[in-house]
């Protein structure tokens, strides 16, 4: 559930001019877009009167902000030591092979979007990937491969029932 | 009744916790004479997900329960209580007689920060108080002065477990001694090093002993507001971070004049948003007031102009959860673990080609060896014992013979790794040492801010060299090369991740040359690791004969048809590395 707090506009609207506060409104823009579009940009210049420039250069030093859409899926594929010695790299190719994408892309239909993180957390799992919120872990390839598959799948059944309007 | 406890963290929930609890959940719903709650990590991620029963004094920790399992859990041992044994990792019975397969992983730690982590639930500080929460900061503001809780914590010996190893209390005295209208706790829950988990453990399974920590410095130094900075990829332990602070607010714990003693704290969750060098503090506090999260030239010191140019304290999540344990219990019960100059007990991360991968807590000076193959039951699936890496990218190699070496922060830097977080990598014969120096080169390339220019581009030098290597291109002049580059970035940085950035290479030179020579000069990967350097193979005991490779291959270099066994050509061999990511069946190896 959404809190009034995590509301993007809410919290433009309630920012005070207290300092620090330029990353937390970059958060929850991200939050509400799903990526930090132009226009939050200039929103939040505005009310923090930080130059675009400056809000800019903060945004591209931090690896958690996009600048571009995702995909409806977002493959993270962990690259931390206890992964990357249980064959993280061959997951890698993989997963660009299968994908057709290079690390930060999104595939043409919209549907995926891959990402390489430092570490999970979960290295008794290793090696392991996240897809949205769900954890795939000890993985091999073929694993990898019959994942997208069948989110791909899914993915084309829900959209053939609703073009026929089921 | 009984009390049944679900390890609900990070790692407990990757391995399917959320499914055994509906489960349980479900099994259990209409039946109330069981209590059914969630808990922290106890540190056995090898067996998650791990489930267990308190019923009439005794402890049953079942592992790897899935939904399956719970059902019988139910049915056997709820209903008729009988112990599973099968799966019964750990046991204590009414009498304190200890058993179950995994018993030893346990009982031979020494549990001071993880006292609480799956043994409560830590969404209650109930239950926290129940196990003696908060009496510490009771003690501090109400019965000991600033000048004594200093004391105390200079007494213990305790020393900062972020990984240099400052002691607390005297980085304490130096925030305490300055005078200013505001002063800052920042509590670093930034744990970025990759094979590292142990903050994380503890924010998720034990919040309030770090609230605890941070409380007991503000009356120690005199702030009245702190900080918690903790990466945006731990969402988890940010929602136990925010539920603990809520209801110690309520609870009077945190807020004005707190239990009465006049003393004022509150406490701010700041997310990160992904930057490796965050974890240096400097550029942490830069990051806190919405910067580009760069660091800054010390001195001044935090202790002078920290954040917002205040004074500032930063510990890290261990340092802070350790401080309760030393006010309840005192200074000298703290100096009993652990050696002369490291007192005390690290948590440390046991992860990569080891059979019981988990979190384990010992006394400062344990041997490595004691580590890997007493508590973490020695190498996967019999493998051959290689370094242990030590520090994560800012650390390095420690070889085998080297593994009496005791864990502390005087015996490891001599090895040329260093503490760390305690993220402690083991790795095995199919690990290239030079692949791993280039996989931390290419982390701290990728993290370095980009301040230092010696940092910047050097690293970036040192990848490129590397990966040559890695790629059969490198020439002899190479290791002296990523030596030279390694001491000028080492003395040319300014912060904590350049001076120590090529660690990882220096330490594989020194330990493993012959392998950089078997690249450099045979075009020969000892581990069969480097694609560039190794002949690709099809294990006929594997192979269906799917022809699925056969279709893939881009050059048309693997022949053999429908159910016949494949063959790669190796005259024609790209070594693209295709065939290994179609294969289904693990047929394709790197000889």
């Amino acid at each position: 559930m959404k809190t009034k707090e995590a509301d993007f506009a809410y919290r433009l609207w309630r920012y005070d001019g207290a300092p620090g506060e330029l990353i937390p409104l970059l958060q929850s823009a991200q939050d509400h877009f799903g990526y930090i579009p132009r226009r939050a940009i200039r929103y939040i210049s505005g009310v923090t009167n930080t130059p675009e420039s400056t809000v800019y250069g903060v945004i591209t030093f931090y690896s958690q902000f996009r600048l571009q859409p995702m995909g409806k899926h977002q493959i993270r594929l962990c690259c931390g030591t206890a992964c990357h010695v249980a064959g993280a790299p061959t997951l890698l190719d993989t997963l660009r092979d299968e994908l057709g994408v290079e690390e930060n892309g999104t595939t043409e239909d919209g549907l995926f979007t891959l990402f390489t993180v430092a570490c999970l957390g979960c290295c008794s799992l290793a090696p392991a990937m996240m897809i949205n919120d769900e954890t795939y872990g000890k993985l091999a390839p073929g694993q990898v491969r019959r994942t997208i598959r069948k989110i791909r799948r899914q993915e084309n059944k829900k959209a053939a029932m609703e073009e026929v309007g089921v | 009744m009984a009390k049944i406890l679900v390890g609900m963290s990070t790692c407990g929930l990757s391995a399917g916790a959320r499914d055994t609890y509906e489960e349980l959940k479900k099994l259990l719903s209409d039946d109330s004479s069981h209590e059914l709650t969630l808990t922290g990590c106890i540190g056995m991620c090898y067996r998650e997900p791990l489930v267990e029963i308190r019923d009439n004094g005794t402890r049953t920790i079942y592992g790897d329960v899935d939904a399956g399992r719970a059902r019988e859990i139910v049915d056997k041992h709820l209903a008729n209580g009988t112990v599973i044994e099968d799966y019964a990792v750990y046991t204590e019975d009414a009498s304190g007689r200890k058993g179950g397969a995994e018993e030893p992983f346990l009982t031979q730690q020494n549990r001071i920060v993880l006292r609480n982590c799956g043994v409560i639930n830590p969404e209650s500080i109930d239950e926290y108080t129940e196990r003696g929460g908060y009496e510490a900061t009771r003690r501090a503001l109400t019965v000991m002065t600033p000048e004594q809780v200093v004391g105390e914590i200079k007494e213990s010996g305790l020393r900062g477990r972020g990984g240099a190893g400052f002691p607390t209390g005297i980085k304490w005295s130096f925030a305490a001694g300055n005078d200013a209208d505001q002063k800052y706790v920042v509590c670093n829950a930034d744990e970025g090093d990759p094979g590292a988990f142990m903050d994380r453990s503890v924010l998720e399974g034990d919040p309030h002993a770090v609230l605890e920590g941070m409380i007991i410095c503000g009356k120690a130094i005199g702030a009245t507001f702190g900080y918690i900075y903790c990466r945006a990829e731990y969402p988890l332990a940010i929602a136990r971070l925010e539920i603990a602070i809520e209801a110690a607010r309520k609870k009077g714990y945190l807020g004005d004049d707190i239990l009465g003693s006049g003393f004022d704290f509150d406490i701010k969750i700041k997310q990160g948003a992904g930057a490796f060098v965050c974890g240096e503090e400097t550029a942490l506090f830069a990051s806190i007031e919405g910067e580009r999260g760069m660091p800054r030239i010390r001195p001044p010191f935090p202790a002078e102009q920290g954040v917002w140019g205040k004074p500032t304290n930063n510990n890290n999540v261990e340092t802070y959860a350790n401080i309760p344990w030393i006010i309840v219990n005192g200074a000298s019960a703290f100096r009993k673990y652990g050696t002369e100059k490291s007192p005390g007990t690290k948590v440390f991360a046991l992860v990569g080609k080891i059979e019981k991968g988990g979190l384990a807590e010992v006394p400062m000076g344990t041997s490595i060896e004691e580590l890997v193959f007493g508590i973490g039951g020695g190498i996967k699936d019999g493998g051959e014992f290689k370094p242990v890496q030590m520090g994560g990218p800012s650390g390095g190699c420690i070889p085998e013979h080297l593994k009496n070496t005791p864990v502390d922060f005087e015996h490891i830097p001599q090895t040329g790794a260093i503490m760390g977080s305690g993220g402690m990598v083991v790795l095995d014969a199919t690990t290239c040492m030079v692949d791993i120096a280039r996989f931390f080169l290419d982390f701290t390339q990728e993290e370095s801010c980009g301040k230092c220019t010696c940092c910047r581009i050097g690293t970036k030098r040192m990848l490129e060299t590397l990966e040559r290597i890695t790629t059969g291109e490198g020439n002899t002049e190479d290791i002296a090369h990523l030596q030279h580059l390694a001491q000028q970035i080492k003395q040319a940085s300014l912060c904590g991740l350049g001076q120590t950035a090529p660690n990882p290479v220096l330490t594989t030179i020194d330990y493993y040359e012959d392998e950089y020579i078997a690249h450099i000069s045979d075009k020969h990967c000892p581990a069969a690791n480097c694609s560039a350097l190794v002949s690709f193979n099809i294990d006929r005991d594997k192979c269906t004969g799917c022809t699925l490779c056969v279709r893939d291959c881009p050059v048309d270099a693997i022949s053999g048809g429908k159910k016949q066994f494949h063959v790669i050509d190796q005259g024609k061999c790209v070594k693209c590395g295709k065939c290994i990511t179609s294969c289904n069946f693990d047929a394709v190896y790197k000889a």
